[in-house]
């Protein structure tokens, strides 16, 4: 798809068709560990199983909710939630960050269209779209022990009675900061800046060590 | 540690997530190129130390990174509400046992309009 402008903003494919190497957040993690200590592998016994969702498309959405809502349920056909709400496939989110700040996820190569489509769809509102997808990572814990590591690393209550499905937050965790969502009963995710990326996957592997955790690649 | 509760994520959260901003509802002169030095100085460097009710600024820094107002006792630390930008504090030195929730609201609507539409001037 070519580049467009939309009115004073030019926008661009941050993820051209040409075959330009890329690296998650977490590649220099994954390859220095495998030096040093290899990264656990996923097993019966695992109490947390870990798993990155590299590369997928993460879009910050700021402007009023009646306008945004109007443009996400036309391209997406989600609700803008004060939580966390996913399409029917699972695949695409859209998240409450602040009262006028949402954070949407989609597949890895659909950012840019959808970008575009709901440029299109919000016309002369007065909004903004930042494509944030080389600036975070998305990581995927599962397992009977998955609070239980949260509990070692948040102040944030993750109790089912404060934090159940569906909810989503900012928080403080290990010294730094992430978001943290729990689309499923049984599945939480973290959201990770880049540039803490690498610091967050080494505490969640000696906070998940006594659990047994594992790393699915 | 305390919990405050944040107006804007509505829930109370850990006291590491916030960071205290100075004293809240500083007017800025309305009209600067003709205010004398001395209101110029006081609204840039000169803030006021009470012992006892204090409404303060505060910024949810690591959850929604919005700014909100604190009404805080500062000799016990108690904190007394939070409330959004452009509203008014039920709890101040003058009523120190809060005014009643009618009272508050009226004048919100009356003086406040403006500078809520300015503070919120996202919304479409
Ligand atoms: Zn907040």
């Amino acid at each position: 798809m070519s580049d467009i402008t939309y009115g004073q903003v030019a926008t661009f494919n941050t993820h051209p068709e040409a075959a330009i190497p890329s690296e998650s957040p977490l590649s220099v993690a994954f390859n220095q560990i495998s030096v040093s200590t290899p990264a656990p592998a996923v097993n019966h016994a695992s109490g947390v199983r870990l798993e990155e969702k590299a590369f997928l498309g993460h879009l910050i959405l700021r402007g009023g909710a009646i306008v945004l809502d109007e443009a996400v349920r036309k391209v997406l056909g989600i609700s803008l939630p004060l939580g966390l709400a996913l399409d029917e496939s699972g695949e695409r989110s859209v998240q409450w960050l602040s009262p006028d700040e949402w954070l949407v996820i989609v597949p890895g190569g659909e950012e840019f269209e959808v970008e575009q489509r709901l440029r299109d769809a919000l016309g002369d509102a007065h909004y903004a779209i930042v494509d944030a997808s080389g600036g975070q990572t998305l990581v995927s814990l599962e397992g009977e022990k998955a609070r239980e590591l949260l509990m070692k690393s948040t102040s944030y209550d993750v109790h089912p009675s404060n934090f159940p499905v569906g909810k989503a937050v900012s928080v403080v965790f290990a010294k730094s900061s992430l978001i943290l969502r729990r689309p499923a009963e049984d599945r939480y995710e973290l959201v990770l800046r880049r540039s803490f990326a690498d610091y967050l996957y080494r505490w969640i592997l000696d906070a998940g060590a006594e659990y047994g955790i594992g790393v699915q690649r | 540690m305390f919990y405050i509760h944040c107006p804007y994520c509505d829930e109370y959260r850990d006291e590491e997530e916030f960071h205290p901003k100075g004293q809240a509802h500083i007017a800025r002169p309305e009209d600067p190129e003709t205010c004398s030095d001395e209101e110029w100085g006081d609204y840039l460097f000169f803030r006021d130390n009470p012992r006892g009710i204090h409404h303060e600024l505060w910024v949810h820094a690591i959850g929604c990174r919005k700014f909100f107002n604190i009404t805080r006792n500062s000799a016990s630390y108690e904190i007394l509400e939070t409330y959004r930008m452009g509203e008014r504090p039920r709890f101040s030195a003058e009523h120190p046992q809060g005014e009643s929730a009618e009272h508050g609201a009226a004048v919100n609507v009356a003086d406040e309009a403006g500078r809520v539409a300015d503070q919120e001037g996202v919304r479409a």
